[in-house]
C-alpha cells in the first residue's frame, strides 16, 4: 500500500472522531486553526466525507509550510490564529443600522460612482439584499433561462450537495492544495464561492454575475471558485464589484480555477476594490489570490482581465497553463496603487502545447508613497513547439515617492518559441495635467483622463457596464495624488 | 477684454517678464512678435495660467476681473485659450473624447447644458471643417503620431470647438506648409468677431498678410519695445529687431 492511499484511509478512519459538534449549537467556528476547526466547518455545511478529507489532507500539507516572503511586499504576518474561519452569514445586528453609522468617505465614494441610495444601503452593510431587491425571483428567472441550456451556476456551497461529481472531478485539478501556502490554506478552510458549468457547445448568453452583483458578496474570507467550459462552450465571468465593501476582514486567500475543454473560452473579469486602508498604511485588506486557468483541450482559451484598486497588499498571479494545441492565454491587468498600498501580481504562462500563444498586457500606476511590481513568468516547455508569447508592461508613476518594478521570468526550452518582452516607465506629466486643464477640465479630472488613456487596452477587454465604473474607480482611487 | 499691468513673472527664480503692459479690446487682433527667448511663450502660459511661473508683480484682468488667483481650467472656462507652441500627446485619449470633456466642463462651468455625444459631434464636425481637418484625427488620440503641422491645425480646431473669447496662439504658423497656412488663417478669421479678441504670437510677417492684425507688439527681453500698425511687422521683416534694440537701448540711456 502506498502512503497516499494509507493517509487517506487513516483519514477516512478518522472521520466520525468529528461528529461530537451535531450537537454544538454554536454559530462560530473554535478559535484558532486546528482539525477540530476543519471538521467543524465541513460539518455546518453538510459536506461529504471526500471533501473533508480533501480539507484535512490540504490543512497537514499547510502546517509543513512557513508564510512566503520573496514578493516585493512588507507586511506584518497574519496571525493565523486570530482568525475566525467560520462564521453563520453576517446577521443585520452586527452591521451598521443607518446610512449615518458608515464611513463617510465611503458613501462619498458611492456617489461618485453614481450608486443608487438602495444600492448603496446594501453595499454598506445597512439592509439585506432581499429587503431591496426582489433578488430571488431575479436570480429565479435568470437561473430558469440559464437552466434551459443546461448551464449551472450557483455557490460553490450548492454545488456540493447539487453537483458533487462535478465538483469532484475539477476541483484542485488546476490549484491543488500542494501549490502554494495561501492555497493550502484555503483548501483546508475555503468556506463559499461560486461554481459555474458550461455544457458542450453552449455559449452562455449572458455575462456571469452581472446580475448577482448584489447577492455575490461576503462570501468570506476564504472564497473558493470554479469554472468549467466543457468541449465548445463558452463563457463571460464578471467578479467582484465595483463598489468598495464594508469589510472587516484582514486577510483574502482565495482561490479560482478555471477549465477550459476542447474549442472553450473562458473570459474572467475582476475589479477589485476592497478597503486599500488608510493615508498612513493603518488597515486595509490583505489580498493573497491564487487564480489558474488551464487550456486543457486543443484550441481553448482563457482571458484574464483584472482591474485592481483596493486592498493594502495585492498578491496576486492569475496564470495560464497552455496544455492544448492551438490554445491561447491572455492577461490584460491595470493595477493601481496609491498612499501606502503595495500590489505585486502578474501572471504566469505555461505553454505545454504546440502552437500555443499567450498575450500580457500589464499596467500599473504608482501613487503617493506606494509599492506597484508586476512579476511574471512565460514558460515554454520543450514539446511546445512554435509557442509564442508577448508581454508588455509598462508603469506610471505620480510623484516621487512611489516605486514601480518589473520582474519578468523568462524560461524558454524550446528552440522554436519566441518570446518578446517590451516594458516602458513614465512619468505623469505636468505638462499633460496643463495642457487638459488649459481646455477647461478640472485637475483631478484631467489626471483621470491620462491614466484611462493609459489603461486603455486593458480597459476595452472589460464588458461595456464594468468598463465605465472601471473608469471612475480609477480616478476615485487616484484622488488627491496631484498637488 | 484682457489687461495686462506691470507684470513680472519668474521661473525657478529667473525673473522672464520685467514689468509688461498690455491692453487688448473686443474684436482686436493683437501680433505679437520678438526675438528668440524675448518671454513671447512666457507670457501666453503665464496668461493661461501655468503652474511653472511665479508672478511676482503686476496683475492680469480679464473683463475687469483679476484672474492670476485663478486655475488654468478655471481660466478656461471664463473664455481663455493658448494654442500651444508645443501642443502635449496624451496616449489612449481620443481627440473627441477629451475636446468634448472639455467643452462640456466649460459648459457646465457657465450654467449650460452638457452636450450628448451626438450633439458634441454634429458641432466638432462644422468645426472640423472650418480648419480642414482629416476626420480620422478626430478620432486618433490627442497629438500622438500627429505630424508637425497637424498639431498646428488641431489646436486651432480646439480653438474653434471652445468659442474662447480671447485667445493667444503661440507660433501657430510655425511649421506649417503654405497651404496649411492658409487654411488655418482662414479659420481664425472666421473666428474673429466682435466679440472675440485674439494675439497671434509670430516670427513672420507672412502670416499677418492673412490675419490682418489691428495693432502689432514688439516684445524684448520681457517687455514690450515698440507697438504700431500692421506696418511694423513689414518693418521688422527688413531690418530685423536690432532695430527696436537699439531704439530701446538709447531710450534706456536716455532716461539713465
Ligand atoms: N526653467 C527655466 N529656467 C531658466 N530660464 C528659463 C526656464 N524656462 C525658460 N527659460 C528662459 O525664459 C526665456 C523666455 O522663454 P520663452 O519660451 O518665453 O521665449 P520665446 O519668446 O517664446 O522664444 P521663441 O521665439 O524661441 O519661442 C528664455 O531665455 C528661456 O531660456
Ligand atoms: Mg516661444
Amino acid at each position: 500500500m502506498t502512503t497516499a492511499t494509507q493517509t487517506i484511509e487513516q483519514l477516512a478512519g478518522q472521520k466520525y472522531k468529528y461528529g461530537f459538534y451535531t450537537d454544538i449549537e454554536s454559530d462560530t467556528a473554535p478559535a484558532g486553526l486546528s482539525e477540530e476547526t476543519i471538521a467543524f466547518i465541513s460539518h455546518k455545511k453538510n459536506e461529504p466525507d471526500w471533501l473533508l478529507e480533501m480539507r484535512l489532507k490540504a490543512y497537514r500539507h499547510f502546517i509543513t509550510l512557513t508564510e512566503p516572503n520573496w514578493a516585493k511586499l512588507s507586511c506584518k504576518p497574519i496571525d493565523l490564529h486570530s482568525i475566525s474561519y467560520y462564521s453563520a452569514p453576517k446577521s443585520k445586528a452586527d452591521g451598521p443600522k443607518t446610512l449615518d453609522e458608515v464611513d463617510p468617505k465611503l458613501l462619498e465614494t458611492y456617489e461618485k460612482l453614481g450608486i443608487p441610495l438602495n444600492e448603496q444601503k446594501v453595499l454598506a452593510g445597512v439592509v439585506a439584499v432581499d429587503a431591496v431587491f426582489d433578488s430571488v425571483s431575479v436570480a429565479t428567472t435568470f437561473k430558469g433561462k440559464l437552466k434551459e441550456l443546461g448551464v449551472i451556476f450557483c455557490s460553490f456551497s450548492e454545488a456540493v450537495q447539487e453537483y458533487p461529481d462535478l465538483v469532484r472531478k475539477y476541483m484542485g485539478s488546476v490549484v491543488p492544495h500542494t501549490d502554494n501556502y495561501f492555497a493550502a490554506l484555503n483548501s483546508a478552510v475555503f468556506t463559499d464561492g461560486s461554481f459555474v458549468f458550461v455544457p458542450k457547445g453552449v455559449k452562455c448568453p449572458m455575462e456571469l454575475s452581472t446580475y448577482f452583483r448584489i447577492n455575490e458578496m461576503n462570501t468570506g474570507q476564504f472564497e473558493r471558485t470554479l469554472i468549467v467550459a466543457e468541449e465548445g462552450a463558452t463563457v463571460s465571468y464578471l467578479e467582484g464589484c465595483t463598489a468598495p465593501m464594508r469589510d472587516e476582514n484582514q486577510m483574502h486567500a482565495a482561490v479560482v480555477e478555471l477549465v477550459a475543454l476542447e474549442r472553450a473560452n473562458i473570459k474572467y473579469s475582476t475589479v477589485q476594490n476592497w478597503y486599500p486602508g488608510d493615508e498612513e498604511g493603518r488597515g486595509g485588506i490583505y489580498n493573497f489570490v491564487t487564480k489558474r486557468g488551464i487550456c486543457k483541450g486543443n484550441d481553448s482559451k482563457i482571458s484574464w482581465t483584472q482591474v485592481e484598486t483596493g486592498s493594502a497588499v495585492t498578491w496576486k498571479y492569475p496564470s495560464v497553463i497552455l496544455r492544448g494545441d492551438r490554445s491561447v492565454g491572455e492577461f490584460y491587468s491595470v493595477a493601481v496603487t496609491n498612499n501606502c498600498q503595495q500590489a505585486d501580481t502578474g501572471t504566469k504562462m505555461i505553454h505545454i502545447g504546440k502552437d500555443t500563444r499567450s498575450n500580457i498586457v500589464s499596467k500599473g500606476i504608482s501613487a503617493g508613497r506606494s509599492n506597484n511590481s508586476y512579476r511574471g513568468l512565460v514558460q515554454v516547455n520543450r514539446g511546445a513547439s512554435n509557442a509564442r508569447n508577448y508581454t508588455q508592461c509598462d508603469s506610471m508613476l505620480m510623484g516621487n515617492s512611489c516605486g514601480a518594478h518589473t520582474f519578468p521570468y523568462i524560461d524558454v526550452r524550446n528552440q522554436t518559441g519566441k518570446v518578446e518582452h517590451e516594458a516602458t516607465t513614465t512619468k505623469i506629466g505636468e505638462d499633460q495635467i496643463f495642457y487638459l486643464q488649459s481646455r477647461g477640465i478640472s485637475d483631478e479630472d484631467a489626471v483621470a483622463m491620462i491614466v484611462n488613456g493609459f489603461c486603455r487596452e486593458v480597459l476595452a477587454e472589460l464588458p461595456m457596464e464594468f468598463a465605465v465604473e472601471a473608469q471612475k474607480l480609477l480616478s476615485i482611487s487616484l484622488e488627491g495624488s496631484v498637488g | 477684454m484682457l489687461e495686462i499691468k506691470g507684470l513680472k513673472a519668474q521661473i525657478e527664480g529667473n525673473e522672464i517678464l520685467h514689468g509688461l503692459n498690455l491692453t487688448v479690446n473686443p474684436g482686436e487682433v493683437h501680433a505679437i512678435m520678438g526675438p528668440n527667448g524675448s518671454g513671447k511663450s512666457t507670457l501666453a502660459r503665464v496668461i493661461a495660467g501655468s503652474e511653472d511661473y511665479e508672478v511676482t508683480g503686476g496683475d492680469i484682468l480679464f473683463e475687469g476681473e483679476s484672474i492670476l488667483e485663478l486655475a488654468p481650467d478655471e481660466r478656461a472656462q471664463k473664455g481663455l485659450f493658448m494654442a500651444f507652441q508645443y501642443p502635449v500627446e496624451i496616449p489612449g485619449v481620443s481627440n473627441t473624447y477629451f475636446l468634448r470633456q472639455a467643452l462640456n466642463s466649460i459648459r457646465k462651468a457657465r450654467g449650460l447644458e452638457e452636450l450628448t455625444g451626438k450633439e458634441f459631434l454634429a458641432h466638432a464636425r462644422e468645426k472640423a471643417r472650418l480648419v480642414e481637418l482629416p476626420d480620422d484625427l478626430l478620432k486618433r488620440s490627442v497629438n500622438v503620431g500627429f505630424s508637425g503641422g497637424e498639431k498646428k491645425r488641431n489646436e486651432i480646431f480646439q480653438m474653434a470647438v471652445l468659442e474662447p473669447k480671447f485667445s493667444i496662439l503661440d507660433e501657430t504658423d510655425s511649421g506649417l506648409d503654405i497651404d496649411a497656412l492658409r487654411i488655418v488663417a482662414n479659420g481664425v478669421n472666421k473666428l474673429r468677431g466682435s466679440d472675440r479678441s485674439i494675439v497671434v504670437v509670430t516670427h513672420y510677417q507672412r502670416l499677418l498678410q492673412y490675419i490682418v492684425p489691428d495693432v502689432v507688439h514688439v516684445l524684448v527681453d520681457g517687455r514690450i519695445a515698440k507697438t504700431g500698425g500692421k506696418e511694423l511687422a513689414e518693418q521688422l521683416e527688413e531690418v530685423g529687431y536690432s532695430w527696436v534694440n537699439g531704439e530701446m537701448k538709447t531710450a534706456q540711456t536716455a532716461n539713465a
